[in-house]
């Protein structure tokens, strides 16, 4: 078999996957995770191999089968530089996710069946150039994060598990209303993405179809107003979940705005560029601020999705080969970047210390407890920050550079954004790992004075999730050609020949 | 006519002459010679004998001819209708097993009796274009279902179920009567092409567009439509829960594919347009209006519902909401796609019933909590709740997906230019509401903490029912075409 076809098979191997851990019941506890971790590493070789052949600049066919001929849908899966990104993306969280998730034995078999069900629906939209396929993966997406969430979760956790439910729902209902009127005015024949995108529909159409295929992506991505969904979700979720939600899932959302709004409509997208992008900004900014005014450690962490996924939004709307390059890198390293921060807030100080409050957590003193999950931490806060070096520098400066050539001002604001980035998570560093007794602090370090708080040792499988992250956002920090070059020429298929003509990309 | 034609017509008939027969067999065979056996035994040997009866049927209708005009369309037979008889017998069968779940009568032969009787009713109703065939087809299948919902003489919310479905249910008839009989007068024919075809004649005559207000009110009865629809809550509830599931399912199924044949082949030339910007008077404008009060009562309603019937009840009113959607279209695209989503809609909601008949209390009760921590009790049955549920609900790949999707692609593409996009629009807003209610019953299922109870032991008919509705609503949902294939003219 062609190793170009390895690619094909990462949702396959993920369902598979799930269904195994369902059907088979081990003597063992240790065995499902074990399990899960065979399949994720599975994916991610699978992919790795796929990328070794592919060429980025193409939009290579993978497979495609006849599925529903009465309506135009293939089973059809397809891959270029960009979708390569982001499956190499999946498979480095999905790996990190379980090596996070060491430590579940409640349900064990169902936690990873439902996860590896996610992965593998995450794999297939991101593979899928058949609209009504690329909508089955991205539905089938939903509903194992209501259940991991509304079972494993911690505090609210169902409310929030409801609330995210709902909100990808009503994105994808609004998706799926621009889809079907978009197959019905090409007349009815095909679901083809590229089909469709030569097409050329009505601008009366596209300028009322992209807002709402737009919104409805975006309110996955976290775009401000809609992003309520986020924080909550996050905060609520088990960490593997938060990982993944904001690691993997909110990129589907950015990866529908790029890969199906923008080329379907590209009129329309002339028309709403500076709206969507007005809003990108306020994301960040809003997002930003808000993190920097929280109590709950996760919180923090869930503002800073919103902020630094309005980076992705504006990167999109710049419609520039620098700015949409920025965009999918900043995917990439976000992804990286949230598995590592939610992987340390979720594991490795939730489950030993049970409290997420700001204000607690300084009286634990973790800096001496964990200095594991202390350097972790500071070293993800930095990357997020964008210190050069990270992955997160190059993406963020990639995006500024494009916004910057295109919206001047709203470049100068997302700016005051990366500023403000900075501010909250020193914050939450110093909070929760630097703070509480220092050596000659007055009153009560006479309390405590020698004594080193336990905590429960931060385990091998976790430091393993951690280097394999650290490793991915600093190699792309120090070598974004890596990344760029399956991403740049991703960029310029025929797919997104209508930007071109738009946007002069 | 002659002997040759009456031998032609008992060979078109074959399936319902069995039906009936069955009937008969079980009648008697209970008032003879299982009379002396306990009740539980009784009904699964009816049970027995019945599905002997009814599988008969089915075969006979495959076996038979896919087309056959006889007596003036009296009896026409359609590829489409035999398919879906070969659905309505399943979907009998399933209510007569999932009757044998529970212990509410005595008469047990009568009782297997008027469900076959139903069931003839919707196999006529499946068979005929002829105006007055299918009122008396209808009538069969209403009057046996006021029967069997009145059936548990003990429980006096059955009775008054039975008498709410009768009175609206007497008023529709009567409704639909006097539209057919308006049809009749001002046509002079009362079988379907024909009634259009003299319609599309004299178009503008203003006792057409009564004939079809009281049409659509009728059939706005039979597919529980709002603001027709305030029989199915006590219906759903009082019912014995096999009946109940029958009404939503079998019943529907016949329902749904009258409703498509009377207004798209009879009413061919009064349309009229619910486009929006360009509405004109017509059946589409009222079914478009009846599709959007059902989905907004069904869907609001069913959002403060703590019973598994009642719930099932008001999302039976927003999924027919839906259905109504699928209507608007052209024939060629919406029969298929309104008769995909009907046939999809009753295996999951006869599967939806049959789980409340499994987990139900001695008293019937059906609260929403009876299914916590189901996933321990019952580790089957919880996955086969999660799969009518989540079809119920609209998510792929399972054929609730599909189902919806095709209406909503019959609508897109109906009108100029997008003129019903609206109404897809608003059925889409709905489905998110429902999402909120589908997954409360999951809550229950997989989330809630199970309280310590026994292990629930299921009947090996149940389990089967079961697993067979379950396995057909995965499986059309995998690969549509096995089913739809069927469904296009």
């Amino acid at each position: 078999m062609a190793p170009l076809t390895m690619l094909a098979w990462t949702p396959l191997i993920s369902f598979v996957g799930a269904a195994a851990m369902l059907l088979w019941r081990p003597e063992s506890r240790r065995a499902p995770r074990r399990l899960a971790l065979a399949t994720a590493a599975a994916g991610l070789l699978a992919a790795l191999l796929g990328a070794r052949e592919l060429d980025p600049g193409r939009l290579e066919t993978l497979v495609r089968s006849p599925w529903i001929p009465s309506i135009g849908a293939e089973f059809h899966l397809a891959a270029d530089g960009v979708s390569l990104t982001l499956a190499v993306l999946t498979g480095l969280a999905a790996v990190a996710g379980v090596l996070f998730s060491w430590n579940i034995e409640h349900r064990a078999r169902e936690f990873f069946a439902l996860y590896l069900t996610l992965i593998g629906a995450v794999y297939g939209v991101f593979l899928s150039v058949d609209l009504l396929l690329f909508f089955v993966f991205y539905e089938i997406a939903i509903i194992p994060k209501y259940f991991l969430i509304a079972i494993w979760g911690s505090k609210g956790r169902e409310p929030a598990a409801m609330r995210l439910a709902l909100y990808s729902f009503v994105g994808s209902a609004l998706v799926l209303a621009g889809l079907v009127a978009a197959w019905a005015v090409a007349g009815g024949r095909s679901f083809d993405l590229a089909t469709l995108a030569a097409k050329g529909f009505d601008p009366g159409v596209q300028r009322w179809a992209f807002p709402v295929v737009f919104a409805g992506f975006a309110v996955l991505a976290g775009l401000w107003p809609f992003h309520t969904w986020a924080p909550t979700g996050h905060s609520a979720a088990p960490t593997a979940a938060s990982m993944l939600l904001a690691g993997v899932v909110m990129k589907l959302g950015a990866y529908g705005c790029l890969r199906v709004a923008m080329p379907l409509f590209p009129a329309g997208l002339d028309a709403w560029r500076e709206f969507f992008a007005a809003l990108a900004v306020a994301g960040i900014v809003y997002g930003a601020l808000v993190a920097f005014t929280q109590g709950d450690f996760k919180y923090v962490i869930g503002y800073s999705s919103v902020s630094h996924m309005g980076f992705v939004l504006l990167g999109l709307m710049t419609v520039s080969i620098t700015g949409l390059a920025g965009a999918v890198l900043q995917m990439f390293s976000h992804g990286v970047i949230a598995g590592l921060l939610f992987g340390v807030a979720g594991r490795m100080v939730y489950d030993r210390v049970h409290t997420r409050d700001l204000t607690e957590l300084k009286e634990r003193q973790l800096g001496r407890a964990l200095p594991f999950a202390a350097v972790t931490f500071t070293v993800a806060g930095l990357a997020s920050m964008g210190l050069p070096g990270f992955s997160g520098f190059v993406a963020e400066l990639q995006v500024l550079i494009g916004a910057w050539q295109t919206f001047p001002k709203l470049a100068v604001v997302a700016g005051l954004g990366v500023v403000l980035g900075a501010v909250y998570t020193l914050r939450a560093i110093q909070w929760v790992f630097f703070s509480g007794e220092t050596a000659g602090a007055p009153g009560r370090a006479t309390a405590s004075a020698g004594e080193i708080p336990v905590a429960e040792a931060v385990t091998l499988p976790e430091k393993l999730g951690t280097a394999l992250l650290v490793a991915a956002t600093l190699a792309i920090g120090l070598q974004p050609r890596w990344l760029l070059d399956w991403i740049v020429p991703g960029l310029s298929t025929p797919l997104f020949e209508g930007l071109r003509r738009g946007g002069g990309l | 006519m002659t002997g040759a034609e009456y031998l032609a017509l008992a060979r078109a008939l074959r399936p319902e002459m069995l039906v009936v027969l069955a009937a008969f067999a079980a009648l008697f065979a209970d008032l003879g010679w299982w009379r002396s056996l306990p009740t539980p035994a009784r009904m699964r040997r009816n049970a027995a004998l019945l599905t002997l009866g009814m599988l008969g049927a089915a075969v006979a209708v495959t076996l038979g001819p896919e087309t056959a005009e006889r007596l003036d369309g009296a009896l026409s037979l359609t590829p489409v209708g035999q398919a879906l008889k070969v659905v309505v017998l399943l979907l009998a069968v399933v209510a007569a097993w999932l009757a044998a779940e529970e212990t509410f009568t005595d008469h047990v032969g009568e009782f297997l009796a008027v469900l076959a009787l139903a069931t003839v009713g919707v196999l006529f109703l499946l068979s005929t274009e002829n105006l007055l065939l299918i009122f008396v087809a209808l009538e069969l299948v209403s009057l046996s279902l006021y029967v069997l919902t009145a059936f548990n003489a003990r429980s006096a919310r059955g009775a008054e179920a039975a008498l709410k479905y009768f009175l609206f249910g007497g008023t529709a008839a009567a409704f639909l009567l006097f539209g057919f009989s308006l049809l009749y007068g001002l046509t002079g024919s009362i079988r379907l092409p024909a009634v259009a075809e003299a319609l599309g004649r004299q178009a503008g005559d203003p006792l057409a567009w009564v004939a079809v207000v009281l049409v659509l009110a009728g059939l706005g009865f039979k597919v529980a439509a709002a603001p027709f629809h305030f029989w199915a809550p006590d219906a759903y509830e009082g019912a014995p829960t096999a009946v109940a599931g029958f009404i939503a399912s079998a019943s529907k199924v016949g329902a749904f594919f009258l409703a498509a044949r009377l207004l798209q082949a009879g009413l061919a030339g009064l349309e009229g347009s619910g486009a929006w910007g360009g509405f004109a008077p017509g059946w589409t404008a009222g079914v478009a209006l009846l599709a959007v009060a059902s989905m907004a009562a069904g869907n609001l309603a069913a959002l403060r519902q703590a019973g598994l019937r009642r719930l099932l009840a008001w999302s039976a009113v927003a999924q027919a909401g839906y259905g109504l959607v699928g209507l608007v279209g052209d024939p060629e695209h919406a029969a298929p796609a309104v008769l995909y989503f009907v046939v999809t809609y009753a295996l999951a909601v006869a599967g939806l019933f049959g789980v409340v008949a499994v987990v139900q209390g001695p008293g019937g009760g059906d609260a929403i909590t009876r299914l916590a921590g189901l996933r321990e009790r019952s580790p089957g049955l919880a996955w086969a709740v999660t799969v009518f549920v989540l079809s119920l609900a609209g998510i792929p790949p399972l054929s609730g997906f599909f189902g919806k999707f095709y209406l909503f692609l019959a609508a897109a593409r109906a009108g100029q230019g997008l003129g019903y996009l609206w109404l897809v629009l608003v059925a889409l807003g709905f489905s998110c509401v429902s999402l909120y209610y589908y997954l409360q019953v999951l809550k229950q299922v997989w989330v809630v903490d199970a309280p310590p109870a026994a292990r629930l032991r299921l009947s090996p008919a149940a389990t089967a029912v079961l697993l067979l509705l379950a396995a057909l609503v995965v499986l059309t949902g995998l690969a549509p075409e096995l089913l739809l294939g069927h469904l296009r003219p």
